[in-house]
């Protein structure tokens, strides 16, 4: 190691915590995370803020006054150096979902078996085989994910979920932390710092799909009940086992579609939270989750919706062209719309009213002697940092 | 023994065309290739760190020691910093062209010979 240089990589994936459903890792497959999660970073650090200057020194001469992020991506496309940093990008995400599925698939049966020991007969797995699973999740494999979160490989299988499991330490470069809940964990701490007195009875996460952002939250609030839907079958499985393996309890894992959750009264819940959900949607089906997070909502309550920064008009289109990058050439296909939309608005036209709302900024909280504080962090590795927007809205009291 | 093959379902195409970047297609599938082969070698770079460490410590080593190897930070961090100047050694083509960007009209060698040949 150079002596004249501070250490500034990701940490060890051998920092990664453990909990009873993790998959098994030989030495070369966590070497291979390794050597990922720093390619991802030299892409972030290295290459990308040269794609910055290439944009300033011979694309945007040749582009004057583009009118719309999408002119600025469309301009990129023609520069090589954007390309070769898209080409890596994108065959970094493969590689990525290649180690991790090799990994989980190698050992399904024992994964599988783990799982179902865990979960069969227990009352806070609640699936529904008859589910349709939306188009927006079904005609497209969310980041590169074969499968995405609702495809079984086998009946009972967990392998999805674990390989999603696996591979945030990789995308992320250890950004979430140990437990990759630095998400969660960053929601509890904005909760407990604005709203001490809050003491939610009961908890709903939308779109939580293994619970790696739920589980801090149910852990912070032990006498809350907490319910995390999600369309996908794996993922909460394999959510429930997890959550068990770690000592939390307090959470139903419930197979639903988040546009139609008939099965709760209105004002069942006190808090209503999704985190990096809502971009993996539609613009016809997020009315409908935001209708259904008002009707669910307790006078009193709280609603969350934790996303990167919204395309704000201050926003410079290069930067909003980079965080589009996702939803073009990583099957994230509602991340560019969703980020343009007027999210207060919609709130609105779901019932609440504009006093009511609320915003905030939270970044990832993590073990920091082990993992990166991307909050501190120079480098941006754009629409995956761990740093993310709140918006939101507290229902007044009765 | 998983009755499902992990080899092949591990690398399975993702629903969605996938999109290729560069004008030549073929010159992204090499650097795909290459990517990947980049990746193996680090993994064995590691695992030879992992045998060396282990017989300096103990004289020997087992397979079984290589797996259950766990570095301490600070080996942890001479690792990762080795992976970066890796990555910097492989990935230099791309460091110079983007030192060059602000010097598009930077004379050739070619040029400035030609200047130096020059009697007046």
């Amino acid at each position: 190691m150079s002596d004249s240089k501070t250490y500034d990589g990701p940490p060890d994936y051998r920092n990664v915590g453990l909990h009873g459903m993790s998959p098994e890792t030989s030495h070369d497959e966590k070497a291979r995370f390794n050597f990922l999660a720093h390619l991802n970073r030299h892409l972030a650090a290295n290459i990308l803020p040269g794609v910055k200057t290439a944009y300033e020194t011979r694309v945007k001469p040749n582009n004057s006054s583009p009118a719309h992020r999408h002119d600025v991506r469309k301009a990129l496309l023609e520069d090589p150096l954007f390309q070769n940093w898209s080409a890596l990008r994108r065959g970094t995400m493969e590689l990525r979902q290649q180690a991790g599925r090799w990994v989980t698939i190698r050992q399904a049966e024992s994964l599988n078996a783990k799982a179902k020991e865990m979960t069969d007969g227990d009352a806070r797995l609640v699936l529904d085989p008859n589910l349709i699973i939306p188009n927006y999740l079904a005609k497209i494999d969310h980041h590169c994910m074969p499968g995405s979160y609702h495809d079984e490989l086998v009946p009972g299988d967990v392998t999805g979920a674990a390989n999603y499991d696996v591979g945030i330490f990789v995308t992320t470069g250890g950004g979430l932390g140990r437990f990759s809940d630095g998400g969660g964990e960053a929601v509890v701490a904005w909760m407990k710092k604005n709203r001490p007195d809050f003491a939610p009875k009961r908890i709903l996460d939308i779109g939580g799909g293994l619970g790696q952002n739920v589980v801090p939250i149910a852990k912070a609030y032990p006498d809350a009940e907490v319910v995390c839907v999600d369309t996908g079958a794996p993922v909460l499985r394999y959510g429930l086992a997890r959550a068990k393996s770690m000592g939390v309890e307090n959470i139903t894992f419930v197979q639903a579609n988040a546009e139609d959750l008939s099965m709760y009264e209105d004002g069942h819940f006190d808090w209503v939270q999704s985190t990096m959900f809502l971009h993996e949607t539609s613009v016809k089906a997020m009315p409908r989750i935001m209708k259904e997070s008002h009707r669910l909502l307790a006078p009193g309550g709280l609603v969350m919706h934790v996303e990167q920064p919204q395309y704000a008009k201050d926003m410079p289109l290069y930067e909003q062209a980079i965080r589009d990058w996702d939803a073009f050439y990583n099957n994230e296909p509602f991340w560019t719309k969703m980020h343009e939309l007027d999210l207060d608005q919609w709130m609105i036209d779901a019932g609440f009213e504009r006093g009511e709302l609320l915003h905030g900024g939270v970044a990832a909280v993590v073990d920091a002697d082990l993992f990166p504080q991307h909050a501190n962090d120079e480098v941006e590795d754009f629409g995956r940092k761990a740093a993310w927007h709140i918006v939101g809205a507290e229902k007044r009291a009765a | 023994m998983s009755t499902l093959d992990p080899l092949k379902l591990a690398g399975a195409k993702p629903k969605g065309k996938r999109p290729f970047f560069f004008k030549d297609q073929d010159v992204e599938r090499v650097l795909a290739v290459t990517m990947a082969i980049a990746q193996e070698v680090g993994v064995m770079r590691e695992r030879l760190d992992t045998v060396e460490r282990l017989l300096e410590e103990k004289g020997t080593v087992t397979r079984a020691d290589i797996e259950a190897y766990t570095p301490a930070k600070p080996v942890a961090e001479e690792r990762g910093a080795w992976t970066q100047e890796y990555l910097a050694r492989i990935l230099r083509v791309y460091q110079q062209e983007i030192e060059g960007l602000d010097k598009p009209n930077e004379a050739s060698s070619e040029e400035i010979g030609h200047e130096l040949a020059q009697k007046d």
